[in-house]
């Protein structure tokens, strides 16, 4: 195969694409003169059939959910249904501008409002907000908002959140951005929350708790009331991580498991596309206590019209997170996917999430594969570790995933969570079918039966790929973003 | 097998301790540390003139599977670090116990008790299996 240069090496001095150049060149109007550039902006100068060419064979080299099983532990890649694309890109979406009057974009606004009442319906949780515009953002405005609400009623001495050594590690990175002090609490072998340890973290310090279930370890928290009785006695709020979410929709709610906030990744769990940096969605939602500090703007309806509540009706609030309303297209995306499904679909979403997994996990252990929680029944995903294989053939969880992409499959989370060594986090989603499953099986038994006898082969790999394998420490340690042309600037007109 | 030299200290959480000549010691992470953590990208030391808790994070190495806290071997004050290491965090991988040394503390009253010997620190490596 062969890789496909950057654009820029196709430029040519003057090329031009003429079906899309302007019949007479536009002057530049009443600008003054002294604003104005002198050279051109160094673009590629290329044929439209080049670029079209280019950017199509970019797509090719593409591995992507459209193409390939992407079994990717914790990032919930499912099939993005055409619908939802379909219907987000409806021409009085597209047109719509969002400094537009509220009457002309009513259809809009009714759709954020339902979406804002179906994800209260799949938290339990009685206030929503839609704006945060990624996991990551949510999950700031979360931890937020308790901050807030610690500080709204004079309490000033709780600057510790408890975060599990499982824990994604935005965790801990939110609860440090909002100034707060991270106390960290182990697991116990079952894979649970070690209740002893947090009992002895937990105290009039305490803001919160950041825990995510079912955990990173693919396994439920069993003793989520627990606790939260312990985290609530103290005085402090939990958080809910949805990253995990597409394990339980329809079947629990986090507001029933004592959670107080959650966010909830709608590229995730309601299969908005993602990857490669978004856009996502980070919707927050929240029991009765930390409304008022909700981010703004939020959508609600008076009387049949609907409106933008702002922050002038909700002093409280942590304020806005996005220019406007967070991202319509992507909200959009998750409406529509909510509406297809309906209550009964999510449950199936869950149901048929937990069933390819849990039995995923059964094939690989049937084939001799060592499962991280063996005693344990898997959520939406579980845990691979490749530890005694690697130490009696020399070939890691790393060799495993690049080895993966030469049989057509997307490697699973590697080296995640640290807790397991040389592990390999599996999340088939529920899009997949038995015979996908049964090939990613016989992929991982070939791989395994090949580091067995020519270990070297397995280490060598991908061999079918554009570009073989990257020096992934050299990429960290001399980074180098930009592209420099190898000729002489053109241009200087 | 990773190393162990026998004549450091060495804590649970992977860490080594070379006592110096005037009280003060050098602190670097284990072979075994390094091994797990594979090629280090990155080594974020801490301020000279430090003051640490025995157990508190006080440094960072990042190889490209993870980054990981290094702790405070024991309580004292930091009196200076490996620059080297910005320039070369290999150095950590290809030397831990020598040219890969982190950073090098004056530590407060008694605060050599409690610390591993090989022997110990040995234990904890088969008990992890």
């Amino acid at each position: 195969m062969k890789t496909e240069p950057v654009i820029f090496e196709y430029s040519r001095p003057g090329r031009r694409a003429p079906s899309h150049a302007p019949a007479e060149a536009a002057g530049p109007g009443d600008l003054p003169a002294a604003v104005l550039r002198t050279d051109p902006p160094a673009l590629p100068e290329v044929s439209e059939l080049q670029a079209v060419r280019h950017f199509t064979r970019l797509s090719q080299l593409n591995f992507s959910i459209d193409t390939h099983f992407y079994p990717l532990g914790s990032c919930t890649m499912k099939y993005n249904p055409r619908a939802c694309n379909r219907l987000a890109m409806l021409p009085g979406f597209l047109g719509r501008h969002p400094l537009g009057a509220v009457e002309r974009g009513q259809g809009f606004l009714a759709c954020m409002h339902e979406l804002q009442e179906m994800l209260k319906a799949v938290t339990g949780m009685p206030g929503v907000s839609l704006t945060p515009m990624a996991g990551a953002q949510g999950e700031l405005a979360g931890v937020a908002m308790i901050r807030a609400y610690h500080r709204a009623r004079g309490d000033g001495a709780r600057r510790v959140v408890i975060v599990p050594d499982a824990a994604h590690g935005t965790n801990p990175a939110t609860a440090v951005m909002c100034g707060f002090e991270v106390r960290e609490i182990p697991t116990d072998p079952s894979g649970d929350v070690d209740l002893e340890a947090l009992r002895s973290a937990v105290g009039p310090d305490t803001a919160g708790i950041m825990l995510t279930n079912p955990s990173t370890l693919g396994v439920f928290e069993r003793r989520i009331g627990e606790i939260a009785a312990i985290v609530h006695g103290v005085g402090g709020l939990l958080y809910y991580d949805g990253a995990n979410l597409n394990a339980i929709l329809g079947r629990a709610l986090p507001a029933a498991m004592g959670f107080d906030v959650v966010h909830i990744n709608l590229h995730k769990t309601f299969s908005t596309p993602h990857g490669g940096g978004g856009p996502g969605a980070g919707v927050v939602a929240v029991t009765q206590r930390l409304e008022p500090f909700l981010p703004v703007p939020m959508v609600t309806c008076e009387a049949g019209r609907y409106r933008w509540l702002t922050g002038r009706e909700r002093p409280q609030s942590i304020g806005r997170l996005s220019a406007f309303m967070g991202n319509a297209g992507i909200l959009l995306r998750a409406y529509v996917y909510m509406r297809m499904l309906g209550g009964e679909g999510m449950r199936r979403v869950s149901g048929f999430a937990t069933l390819n997994a849990n039995y995923l996990m059964a094939k690989l252990r049937e084939s001799g594969f060592e499962i991280a929680f063996p005693g344990r029944r898997a959520s939406h995903e579980f845990i691979v570790s490749l530890k005694g294989l690697s130490r009696e053939t020399g070939v890691t969880a790393m060799d495993f995933a690049k080895a993966l992409l030469d049989h057509g499959y997307h490697a699973p989370t590697t080296y995640f969570p640290l807790l397991v060594p040389e592990c390999l986090l599996i999340e088939p989603t529920e899009t997949e079918s038995r015979e996908e499953l049964d090939g990613f099986v016989a992929a991982l038994v070939a791989i395994r039966d090949l580091a067995r006898r020519d270990p070297a082969q397995v280490k060598a790999a991908p061999l079918t790929t554009p570009v073989r394998r990257l020096d992934d420490v050299r990429a960290a340690r001399d980074l180098d973003l930009t592209w420099q042309s190898k000729r002489p600037a053109t241009g200087g007109a | 097998m990773a190393a162990i030299p026998g004549e450091l200290k060495y804590t649970k959480d992977h860490e080594w301790v070379r006592p110096e000549e005037g009280g003060s010691v050098v602190v670097g992470i284990t072979d075994h540390a390094q091994q797990q953590l594979g090629e280090l990208v990155f080594v974020e030391l801490p301020d000279a003139g430090r003051t640490v808790a025995a157990a508190e994070a006080c440094a960072v190495v990042e190889s490209v599977k993870a980054a990981s806290d290094v702790y405070a071997p024991l309580a004292g004050t930091v009196i200076g670090v490996n620059d080297a290491l910005d320039a070369e965090p290999g150095l950590v991988n290809r030397s831990p116990y020598g040219e890969g040394w982190l950073f090098r503390m004056q530590p407060a009253p008694g605060g050599l008790a409690g610390l591993l010997d090989a022997a110990a620190y040995q234990q904890i490596l088969e008990q992890e299996g």
